[in-house]
């Protein structure tokens, strides 16, 4: 059955069927419970599964995680919520060595099987503390699997999805996505776990991107349609795992890759995507791999700023004219 | 009729003898050129605070360690054997050589891992005993960990928590004297730990850990209000015997200070409180002293013989049996290669 909702409300769905279904969950995080969640996810679901499983938390980023980690070492399947990625550098002992190592340490006798729920990017004028794409720090460590998603229908999928999973997870939202609206049907089955997503199919240029800038690639695609240049733009849905053979088959039939991210472009994941597309794709590239990333720079108050310095349709759209000119 | 004998003291002296044993024989394992790696740090001199805490847990409670808790460990009830070759870095070792000494870890008696980050394994109890309440596990769980990590913040982060929640939770700061190389009164202006626990609405003791029966007393209180939802805080005070780890030779305290420090031997006033009080005669301390030691020279043997990990293994458990696996370097490059001939 189709039904219309918005990101935001996927997503709270999703933990709240996830709940109804699994009673080892619980949810820990600044404001999940009273309040609703600073962006509305988490709200009434204390109504629903109590306060002893929405659980309000002091200000303390780090023992949030860490608590979540020893409460997935003994039996529960812990959510916890970092308002935004930016409180990670907060957390990145308890996310980097604790959870991330924890199951190779011990040589393989427990996991952590605990989501990290987080959302990352701009669009809000929040400013270089509250803005930032760090999906790169995850990806850099073994052991944390790490789901974006873009549209209404992966929020609830990928959110079901990570609720399964016997190792880490950090799922990073996109805070400009909240209250985008679909038309979804929960019932149809979802896309595997790992699995990237072609939106969009073309022969002339291939744009591999995640999260928020996927709806930028298919927007810069349509205004490349216009003028007779065809994209084909893959959404991973997850960095890790990373479906890489989805981008190889493609870029080997198309010949030119771009790869998008709002993240900042040095070491970031779209470089990580350009190096393993020229190693692996090398033979059928027919010029480099372009990276439209984040500029090199935190993140300004100012919209015009803000906006400015990371990817955008237009961006996408003039760079990909360049590249078939 | 006989007058009851004091097997607790005799137990709890059985447990200090074979963690000051043991410990002395990992210290053999480095200078055999055997450890993995020179990252072992001694807990010798500390063991009434593993035997006496340990002595007040149930077979339920739960546990994180740190860098220094090999003795906690042995209390506890691990096999030194498998703690030597994890130590080495062998298969038979409880992490499979993964681990080593500063990540060891055992679910089967609920040690959920110890720790190379200072403070690194306490939120877990808050884990743990957010997860006893959930599941009616009906268990403690408990931070081991030093001095040092009396200033980091992530303890008050998590003694906030745990006396907010009023969870099943203890905290055990073995109070050493030594972060490394810095005595704690160049640490922290006021050593009066169980003050800052108190701060925080829990319970809070100091105890002298020259008796392990008095380790033992208090944590059996704190381990008993743990669980009827009343957090605590304990600190046990010690002397580090030797350097931080085994490179240390200590150039930042003077030999007198050591010498004296030494006098507070809780294995030899165990011994000593055993002979005086008649509990047990010396010489049937010296037949147990002497198994101990035959017991814990084997685990040398055990670990020297015991096979490293196999190569491939380094890939495995990165993520759970049937999830996507990391692909090696090596295979990576050779694909790519593979390629540019064809």
């Amino acid at each position: 059955m189709m039904t219309s909702m918005t990101y935001r409300d996927a997503l709270r769905k999703a933990l709240d069927d996830a709940m109804t279904d699994d009673s080892s969950i619980v949810v820990i995080g600044e404001e999940v419970g009273r309040y609703g969640g600073a962006y509305g996810v988490t709200k009434d679901l204390i109504k629903i599964h109590g306060a002893d499983r929405l659980i309000d938390t002091p200000i303390s980023e780090p023992a949030i995680v860490g608590t979540a980690v020893g409460a997935a070492m003994t039996g529960l399947r812990p959510v916890a919520e970092l308002m935004y990625i930016d409180f990670l550098g907060m957390t990145m002992d308890q996310l980097a060595n604790q959870a991330a190592k924890i199951r190779y340490m011990f040589g393989g006798q427990i996991g952590v099987p605990m989501v990290l729920r987080t959302q990352g990017g701009t669009g809000r004028s929040a400013g270089a503390q509250h803005s930032q794409s760090l999906e790169a720090w995850v990806m850099h460590t073994p052991g944390l699997r790490l789901a974006m998603p873009a549209t209404v229908a992966d929020a609830y999928h990928l959110l079901r999805q990570s609720l399964t999973k016997p190792d880490p997870v950090v799922f990073i939202e996109h805070k400009a996505l909240y209250t985008r609206k679909e038309e979804i049907d929960l019932d149809a089955d979802p896309l595997p776990w790992g699995k990237a997503a072609v939106r969009r199919q073309g022969d002339d240029l291939v744009i591999v991107t995640y999260s928020r800038q996927v709806f930028y690639a298919l927007e810069a695609a349509d205004a490349l349609a216009r003028k007779g240049i065809e994209a084909t733009v893959i959404d991973l849905r997850t960095l890790n795992p990373l479906d890489f053979d989805t981008v190889r088959e493609h870029v080997e039939r198309v010949g030119k890759a771009m790869v998008v991210s709002e993240g900042v472009m040095t070491s970031g994941v779209a470089a990580e995507l350009a190096a393993r597309i020229s190693e692996e794709c090398f033979d059928f590239l027919e010029q480099p791999v372009l990276r439209v990333a984040g500029e090199d720079i935190p993140i300004s108050v100012s919209q015009e700023l803000e906006s400015g310095s990371v990817p955008s349709a237009r961006m996408i759209a003039d760079v990909a004219a360049r590249m078939m000119a | 009729m006989d007058a009851p004998v004091n097997t607790n003291l005799l137990e709890l002296y059985r447990t200090m003898r074979r963690i000051r044993t043991f410990e002395e024989r990992v210290g053999e394992l480095f200078v055999r050129g055997q450890s993995a790696g020179s990252m072992l740090h001694l807990s010798i001199g500390e063991e009434s605070s593993a035997a006496g805490v340990c002595a007040a847990m149930k077979p339920q409670d739960t546990f994180t360690t740190h860098h220094r808790g090999h003795g906690i460990f042995l209390a506890r009830g691990a096999d030194p054997k498998r703690m030597m070759a994890e130590i080495g870095g062998k298969e038979t070792g409880y992490c499979r050589g993964k681990g080593g000494s500063m990540h060891i870890a055992d679910m089967a008696l609920g040690h959920l891992g110890a720790n190379a980050i200072v403070g690194g394994g306490i939120p877990a109890v808050i884990g743990a005993g957010l997860s006893s309440r959930h599941l009616k596990q009906d268990s403690v769980s408990i931070a081991f960990f030093g001095d040092g990590a009396m200033q980091q913040g992530i303890l008050y982060e998590s003694m906030n928590m745990a006396s907010l929640w009023n969870l099943p939770v203890l905290f055990v700061c073995i109070n050493n004297q030594y972060g490394m190389g810095t005595r704690i009164d160049q640490a922290t202006r006021n050593t009066a730990f169980d003050q800052r626990a108190k701060a925080f609405g829990l319970n809070g003791a100091v105890v002298d850990g020259l008796d392990v029966e008095e380790v033992q007393a208090a944590a059996r209180w704190l381990v008993d209000e743990a669980r009827a939802g009343k957090p605590g805080f304990l600190s046990v005070e010690v002397y580090r015997f030797f350097g931080h780890a085994r490179m240390d030779k200590s150039p930042y305290r003077e030999e007198a200070e050591e010498l004296e420090g030494r006098k507070k031997d809780p294995v030899l006033f165990a011994r000593n409180k055993l002979i005086d009080t008649g509990i047990e005669e010396e010489r049937i301390l010296d037949e147990l002293d002497k198994a101990i030691a035959a017991e814990m020279d084997a685990t040398i043997d055990f670990a020297v013989e015991s096979k490293a990990p196999p190569l491939g293994s380094m890939f495995k458990d990165v993520y759970a049996a049937g999830e996507p696996e990391p692909e090696s370097v090596r295979a990576r490059i050779d694909r790519v290669l593979a390629r540019d001939d064809a």
